[in-house]
């Protein structure tokens, strides 16, 4: 087949003369998109000249077009020269010529099974290291309040009281809305299943048991982790990343000290407190409800909770929030610390510390659990 | 005065912009030929950023008229405001990359957005900005959190002549690079000004940068453009800020760097 003697889209015009190529119209960005381009590669092959004389315009695009024609036609047969060009067109010409992309193809990136193979490992590897590391933190943080222990006055006592303001008082009203509704909701779908064995009276059993020993603290740990736990990354993090840390550290301030142990302390004297004031408010739900769907009046409620439910059952809840703390305070602090220049990695991490904190409060809930029944408690 | 209305690429008059009660211009006017490169001075919060933003239409000002190419930046209806944005291109202070992409996809964001085109010409095209701004060929596959200062400055200038404007806007373009650095950058914006026939806009504080620069300076004070004209004539502007600007010590150190090219 005979190449075509002439290309043309709605701006620009190739033409072949003898063996000279002629452009008219206006040679833009869009028209290098419009024009067949291996069409007009198969028409220049074995052209001498590109004539650019009739063009009334062209941009760094068009520049590109003329210098790859030129390079493809020279790369087979004889030079081939740009003729016509104005001052301003030749130098553009130049400087895009000095810009090409280098001739070899850049390697397309394909990930062979090894290279999975080494994703894989070098993930298990970065977890590892995490896990390490998030010990090692652990440890310096418990040696500096052991250290405080002996030294009472190191401890900074505003900036803690200040963080159980935070933490606790101003947390107060979303625990208690959140565990009276999950008391509200456990005893309106437990009454829905009890009454059919018109066992209704043992709601208060089921209400009393979930609440106290898992409910009211796992959910009170879980709020304040999203709460808390993501402040402290962003507010730290924040703090890296305007290289407050490190002025800090000049000043011979222990970052440690002045940033994570009152944001640790003040958690874990505030969780326990939360706790006790989710299990509170969803035995009330839990006990309206019991009264508006079952009839079972709060004096009832009140006997049942006393004679059946074992006190054992909040101690088990309440044993568990200092430790949901501490992971939470770790968590969201260690996450800070490993903020880096960047904004981006700020809300990477700030997600990541809400994730792994949420999921760690989870495992030890459940590591409890199995010990406490290997105990029998 | 010699030149036309024709020349002027960028006419404004009497812009008046507020933040709250704090009037930050107050009935400035201000023309750009088309072709020159036009540095804005101006102290600490002159509204030398202020009013780069209220040219490209990133801010309403309280009154006045801005004309860009004949038209005006904020009557237009939307469309051809689209096409009018074609037509410039801006660089912001750090770059402003798209931090969640790389240089090279920055580059071509732009062309996506506004033009049909098939990857490999959008790959080639913005592999040769990326290249004509002198980042390195691995930079290309980088994200603007591994780049230096200066590296994404370059990115950000690549990005801003993605399209082959007529006008770049330059918010400090060598505002926090080393001096080696910054004269390169001055050295860029002279040849790609050369090369495509741009029309600069730039904003800035560096006096070395205003010399090897400028065909012109505007000087932003008491709330107007205060004197307007090439180096040589700042020096006999009267007003005490810019007899300070231009003849404090830093200025002269500038000047005499710059008389041995410029003089003779």
């Amino acid at each position: 087949m005979k190449a075509a003697s002439q290309i043309s889209t709605a701006k620009v015009t190739l033409s072949l003369e003898g063996s000279r190529l002629l452009l008219s119209g206006e040679l833009q960005i869009e028209a290098v998109g419009d024009v067949d381009r291996a069409a007009v590669m198969k028409m220049a092959q074995g052209i001498t000249e590109i004539n650019i004389e009739a063009l009334t315009r062209m941009d760094t695009a068009g520049a590109w077009l003329l210098v790859d024609i030129q390079k493809s036609v020279a790369a087979h047969a004889a030079e081939v020269a740009i003729r016509g060009a104005s001052e301003a067109q030749e130098q553009l010409i130049e400087t895009i010529r000095q810009n090409m992309p280098p001739d070899e193809k850049p390697l397309r990136e394909t990930k062979t099974p090894i290279d999975r193979l080494e994703d894989y490992g070098q993930m298990v590897v970065r977890g590892t290291k995490t896990a390490i590391e998030l010990t090692s933190f652990l440890g310096q943080v418990i040696a500096t309040i052991g250290g405080i222990l002996i030294h009472p006055r190191r401890l900074r006592l505003t900036s803690m009281v200040h963080h159980c303001q935070e933490i606790g008082i101003n947390a107060i009203p979303i625990v208690f809305l959140m565990s009276f509704l999950i008391g509200v909701v456990l005893a309106f779908q437990g009454s829905a299943q009890l009454r059919q064995f018109g066992a209704e009276v043992f709601v208060v059993d089921l209400i009393a048991i979930s609440i106290l020993r898992e409910l009211g603290i796992l959910l009170t740990a879980i709020i304040v982790a999203g709460r808390s736990g993501s402040a402290f990354t962003a507010a730290i993090g924040s703090m890296k990343m305007r290289e407050e840390i490190d002025a800090m550290r000049t000043l011979g301030l222990e970052p440690v000290t002045i940033l994570v142990v009152p944001r640790v302390l003040a958690l874990i004297l505030m969780l326990p407190a939360l706790g006790f004031i989710a299990n509170l408010s969803g035995l009330l739900g839990g006990a309206l409800m019991s009264w508006i769907e079952l009839g079972v009046s709060p004096a009832v409620f009140q006997s049942r909770l006393v004679s059946n439910t074992d006190v054992w059952h909040f101690s088990v809840g309440m044993i568990k929030a200092p430790f949901f703390a501490l992971i939470i305070g770790i968590i969201g602090c260690y996450e800070g610390m490993k903020v880096g220049g960047d904004a981006e990695s700020l809300g990477r991490l700030t997600s990541t510390s809400v994730v792994l904190s949420i999921f760690m409060v989870i495992v030890v809930d459940a590591l409890f659990s199995i010990f406490f029944a290997i105990l029998g408690v | 005065m010699e030149d036309t209305d024709d020349d002027h690429i960028i006419r404004v008059r009497g812009l008046v912009t507020r933040f709250g009660t704090h009037t930050v211009h107050d009935g400035l006017d201000l023309d750009v030929r088309r072709g020159e490169i036009i540095g804005v001075v101006g102290g600490s919060g002159t509204g030398k950023s202020v009013l780069l933003r209220a040219i490209v239409g990133l801010l309403k000002p309280n009154a006045g008229h801005i004309e860009v190419f004949g038209q005006s930046v904020r009557d237009t209806p939307e469309e051809e405001y689209r096409q009018l944005r074609r037509r410039w291109g801006v660089m912001f202070q750090d770059g402003a990359l798209f931090s969640s992409l790389t240089v090279r996809q920055n580059v071509e964001a732009p062309m996506r957005e506004q033009l049909k085109l098939d990857d490999d010409l959008r790959k080639t095209l913005a592999g040769i900005k990326v290249r004509m701004v002198g980042l390195p060929e691995n930079a290309m596959t980088k994200f603007p959190s591994e780049l230096s200062g200066g590296m994404r400055k370059r990115a950000g200038f690549a990005r801003a002549i993605a399209l082959d404007p007529e006008i770049v806007f330059l918010d400090e373009p060598t505002a926090g690079l080393d001096p080696i650095g910054a004269a390169a950058f001055d050295i860029l914006i002279k040849q790609l000004q050369a090369a495509l026939g741009l029309t600069v806009f730039f904003v800035t504080h560096d006096l070395d940068s205003l010399h090897a620069n400028c065909d012109r300076v505007a000087v932003l004070a008491d709330k107007k453009v205060l004197a307007v004209g090439t180096m040589q004539e700042m020096l006999e502007v009267e007003h005490p800020w810019v007899r300070e600007y231009f003849h404090g010590p830093r200025a002269r150190a500038a000047i005499e760097s710059s008389r041995p090219k410029g003089a003779a």
